[in-house]
């Protein structure tokens, strides 16, 4: 089957290491996943500022290396991270902020790519929303 | 034929970003021509309340995003009558009402819901 991930939630909340559980055992059960679309406070998810304690999970870093491990299309709405401050090099450039805290496996794109996700997907699966 | 789409939207407007960016997925939705529909629930059918002043919160505006949503196709949109009636609100002249029966029924009709 395969699958599109949406993720509503930071990388500190229970419903984002759900959802990459979910990604991981959907994977291991051999389903396909289109895309990664994360969208609201899901774009703190993707940061690579995020210092987690050290007794406890980096949500963060497991999605950015299970991202690039499988080559997955990870996307994350560009409206909503600039909103909340996640930024690329070019859009740090572009907005004259000292900081960046986006990188590769990550794309800065628009909700254009979630309705896509979900138009190809057998199923649209959401962590995080109300 | 495309999948469609319902997205129910439970934010109150003046409460953060959510109600905005719901909207936002909803009409992005809609400039793809697809088959979307909205539903207000719990508080997010505080959007709906007329006579609001957003400069009076500081906010922007919600019901240029709310009056879009006809120019963008989106034509099937309802709020939940049970939470509005809770939350004493009339029956909205942009949405139509359902109750909890209905409601049950529209999920079922689409291929897949979002819920913010």
């Amino acid at each position: 089957m395969k699958f599109a991930i949406a993720v509503f939630s930071a990388a500190h909340a229970p419903s984002s290491r759900r959802a990459l559980l979910f990604a991981q055992a959907a994977l291991a059960g051999g389903h396909e996943i289109v895309r990664l679309f994360f969208y609201q406070d899901g774009v703190h998810s993707a940061s690579s500022n995020i210092v987690a304690p050290q007794d406890e999970q980096d949500i963060a870093r497991q999605w950015r290396e299970f991202v690039s491990q499988h080559s997955f299309d990870g996307v994350v709405c560009i409206a909503a991270a600039l909103r909340r401050g996640v930024l690329n090099q070019e859009e740090a450039t572009r907005y004259q902020r000292s900081a960046v805290n986006l990188d590769a496996p990550w794309a800065l794109s628009g909700l254009g790519q979630l309705h896509d996700a979900a138009q190809s997907a057998d199923r649209l699966i959401c962590f995080g929303g109300a | 034929m495309s999948k469609s789409l319902l997205v129910i939207n439970r934010q109150s407007p003046w409460s953060g970003p959510s109600a905005r960016e719901t909207l936002d997925i909803v009409l992005a939705g809609g400039a793809f021509d697809l088959p979307i529909g909205l539903l207000f629930l719990d508080d997010g059918v505080f959007q709906l309340a007329p006579h609001q002043d957003a400069k009076a919160v500081q906010q922007k505006d919600l019901s240029a995003n709310l009056q879009a949503l006809g120019l963008f196709g989106i034509d099937e949109v309802f709020a939940c009558s049970h939470s509005l009636a809770e939350r004493g609100l009339s029956t909205p002249a942009n949405a139509q009402p359902l109750d909890t029966a209905a409601i049950c029924e529209l999920i079922d009709r689409y291929d897949q819901v979002i819920t913010l």
